[in-house]
């Protein structure tokens, strides 16, 4: 099955981004595609580069790195959203990329399930 | 995809200008328009504070952005659901709102959200 | 349908608003701050068991046991992890109650 993920809340404050990973990877380890993330609202800020968390706690931007590049997973920032809040291509993580929002229209037709995480 | 008509539900259950969520929500609706989906917007709990009347928003200094909703027909955006109990919790009634809505029982939104292939929610 | 939830339910409505539009034969899921709906003593506990006959109610371990509810889970309530939840997900369209 091909799901698409909807990540509406920044890293850190709000425990969303983490429950999407965590069942990103369950649906990958049970042999499921992952169509798109995409990261809209404050959901944006989980793809700085310039997130330093201290050594004792998950890192979660390069969680979502490394699951890209792992599973290559199409990882995408609302443009106008990330505009709103400083993210452009200087600070963008590597693996995610930056676009417009018909992305996720685009992900609810083409994946067979939308999964929102958020607040 | 070409050709692709999905059922698309946005679902609004918070209130305009305390949080983004309302104003961000509407920029995806514009966009789905651009996809040629069948799109329904449900307003639930503090969702239905969105469409009321009269905001003025220059005194915080925030961009009023209801008058958008009127504009959704033009999109081919007309399916506007409204749940029935949040209006009454509310003290409003369909005089209040900004739109042309179908006012919905919890029962009925229910019944609507179960036709959807796509219920994105904000 | 699959009604996933994520608030606790003594701070916002989320569950009380969707126990009144989620159809027969539904399921809910509890996650994150959800889970303390699904445990014995919580006021909403009554609200959720009275749901029990016409709605599946599952909720997701590793949140239960991070907030050290684990043993606290109400009769009837299915405990699953990811991988469950992942299946519920497939199985049938989601609605997040945000």
């Amino acid at each position: 099955m091909k799901f698409g993920i909807l990540v509406n809340e920044g890293p850190y404050q709000h425990q969303a981004s983490d429950s999407a990973y965590l069942f990103c990877k369950a649906a990958l380890e049970k042999g499921h595609e992952i169509h798109r993330v995409f990261f809209y609202h404050d959901g944006v800020n989980n793809s700085t580069r310039l997130t330093e968390p201290p050594q004792d706690d998950r890192n979660i931007v390069k969680r979502w790195t490394k699951l890209a590049e792992e599973h290559k997973l199409d990882l995408v920032v609302c443009v106008a959203a990330a505009l709103r809040r400083g993210i452009v291509d200087d600070n963008l993580a590597p693996g995610f990329r930056i676009s417009g929002l018909g992305q996720l229209v685009e992900t609810g037709i083409e994946a067979d399930r939308t999964v929102t995480f958020g607040d | 995809m070409a050709g692709t008509i999905k059922k698309f539900m946005f679902v609004n259950r918070k209130a305009p200008y305390g949080t983004v969520y309302a104003l961000e929500s509407l920029e995806v609706v514009l966009i789905s328009a651009a996809f040629d989906q069948d799109v329904s917007l449900a307003f639930l709990d503090d969702g239905v504070y969105q469409l009321k009347k009269g905001q003025q928003t220059k005194g915080i200094e925030t961009k009023n952005f209801s008058p958008t909703y009127r504009a959704l027909d033009g999109y081919d955006i007309e399916k506007l659901y409204v749940e029935q109990e949040a209006m009454e919790a509310r003290g409003l009634t369909e005089e209040d709102l900004l739109v042309d809505v179908t006012v919905l029982s919890r029962r009925e939104m229910g019944a609507l959200m179960e036709e959807q292939d796509v219920v994105l929610s904000f | 349908m699959l009604h996933i939830i994520n608030k606790s339910p003594l701070e916002k409505n989320s569950l009380d608003t969707c126990l009144a539009v989620a159809q027969d034969g539904g399921i809910i899921l509890l996650i994150e701050d959800a889970v303390y709906a699904a445990t014995s003593g919580n006021a909403a506990a009554a609200k959720l068991s009275a749901a029990q006959g016409r709605l599946k109610i599952c909720v997701l371990g590793p949140d239960l046991e991070a907030r050290g509810m684990a043993d606290r889970l109400l009769e009837g309530v299915t405990r699953i992890d990811y991988g469950g939840f992942v299946d519920l997900a497939a199985e049938h369209k989601c609605q997040s109650w945000l």
